[in-house]
């Protein structure tokens, strides 16, 4: 009991550091699980795999902690550095950002709650990641 | 002798401007050649969408895609552009112009008051449209509302401010053929590789370019620094999607996400809204045209991060 308290205290430790230390390098990794995740919910859409409801639910759990984590990731010093693709616009119209952000959260909650099998989730896949390409357009570099 | 040599310097000069003059001046397409018919609404609806127009001649910050009153600032190495008004206004857009003088700016790349258009207006790939398919354009956008107002003049420096010049480019850039279809290859195939060239200019970005601004021919589709600024386009030969299927292509091409599941960005974006509104045919088209293409080797381009 100790030991997992003292691992979970570390890991937490360890994260929060790690996020203060360089949320450009934190928030490249939540975005790349974000992908993982979506690139999940696109094989269903194509029918690539067969639907999964449990496999569903955390898409739309990672797409809500990735909007509540990143609300912290894009702080005034992250501007530059780490070869980040976040363009000055992220800062230029933070509040649109956040809000964006914030939009994508909800969203992924609402969907969560509504996605019962593979047919409304065919359904609410395609309306919450409609926000990735939004917030992309403006507030990311190309580089692919 | 120096009389002579004026004579003979002046002569000169005088040969070498009506040179210029002659390979310069702007060509039309004639009225006379165009035989009367009835255009197809859906068809015109479809080129809108696969030319992406309106990512361009849209109003900015309005979200009616539908409104071309242009005004956009394209920036480029050249100096910034400013996007005409395309809506069917009669005084600011083009609601006064023939199908002839549409034709002539979709295939030669000249206004009507006989002027070249800057090739940020991607003439270079419309030309290769057939002409029903232009027509039927012309007429959808006519359906359109009509919006007031005419975009600032064009802001570049000397000598890219001299349009008459436009047309030495054009000697050099602009391959001015019809799609013409391949019949060793599919219908489907003859399709993608229709509206990835023709309406849908995909080179335009995709292709590296080179110090003149002209597509570098031979790594057509490669990839290469964002004309735009920061970043850089994708390859899209089968070096950069070869890992890629028909499939994906075609969902990227509907959603804007990638097989990796991130989304694409800039842009990119406003192409995919267009995209997303083609048939899942035409999509299904491009796709297996893309997967077609020889993997050719890009400018090298920077580290990927992460």
């Amino acid at each position: 009991m100790m030991r997992t308290m003292l691992a979970v205290a570390v890991l937490v430790f360890g994260v929060s550091v790690a996020t203060a230390q360089d949320p450009i390098a934190t928030r490249k990794a939540l975005m790349k699980a974000t992908g993982g995740q979506s690139s999940q919910g696109a094989k269903f859409m194509r029918g690539e795999e067969p639907f999964d409801l449990a496999k569903a639910k955390a898409i739309f759990a990672q797409f809500q902690k990735t909007a509540e984590e990143g609300k912290s990731l894009w702080p005034d010093n992250s501007k530059t550095g780490g070869e980040t693709a976040s363009l000055p616009a992220v800062w230029e119209k933070k509040a649109d950002f956040d809000a964006k952000l914030a939009k994508f959260g909800a969203d992924a909650k609402e969907a969560a709650a509504k996605v019962k099998d593979e047919a409304s989730f065919k359904a609410a896949f395609p309306e919450v990641t409609r926000s990735c390409g939004g917030c992309h357009e403006t507030y990311r570099a190309r580089r692919s | 002798m120096l009389r002579k040599l004026i004579i003979i310097f002046a002569a000169a000069a005088v040969a070498a401007l009506a040179a210029f003059w002659f390979l310069t001046r702007p060509d039309a397409v004639a009225a006379t050649t165009l035989v009367a018919r009835n255009a197809d609404l859906d068809n015109g609806r479809t080129m809108f969408f696969a030319g992406g127009c309106t990512s361009c001649h849209a109003t900015p910050n309005q979200d009616d895609r539908t409104r071309l009153g242009g005004g956009l600032a394209l920036v480029s190495p050249f100096g910034t552009f400013y996007v005409p008004n395309i809506s069917p206004h009669t005084r600011d857009g083009i609601g006064s112009w023939s199908e002839a003088e549409f034709l002539t700016a979709m295939w030669k790349g000249t206004s009507p008051d006989g002027r070249h258009y800057y090739p940020a207006f991607p003439y270079t790939s419309y030309t290769h449209m057939r002409e029903e398919d232009v027509r039927d354009l012309f007429a959808f956008l006519k359906t359109l509302p009509a919006v007031e107002g005419r975009a600032r003049d064009h802001d570049l420096p000397f000598p890219f401010n001299v349009r008459r010049g436009l047309g030495l480019w054009k000697l050099a850039f602009l391959d001015e053929r019809r799609f013409r279809p391949d019949p060793g290859q599919s219908a489907e195939w003859n399709r993608g590789a229709y509206l990835v060239n023709a309406p849908g200019h995909c080179a335009e970005c995709h292709s590296p370019r080179n110090a003149l601004g002209g597509v570098d021919g031979g790594r057509r589709f490669a990839g290469g620094p964002d004309p735009e600024g920061k970043g850089w386009v994708p390859n899209i030969t089968q070096k950069g999607l070869g890992a890629w299927s028909a499939g994906e292509i075609a969902y990227l091409l509907e959603t804007g996400d990638t097989p990796e599941g991130d989304s694409v960005g800039g842009s990119m974006t406003a192409v995919i809204r267009n995209t997303s509104r083609l048939s899942a045919a035409d999509r299904a088209a491009m796709a297996a045209y893309l997967k077609s293409l020889p993997s050719i080797e890009g400018p090298p381009r920077p580290a990927k991060a992460n």
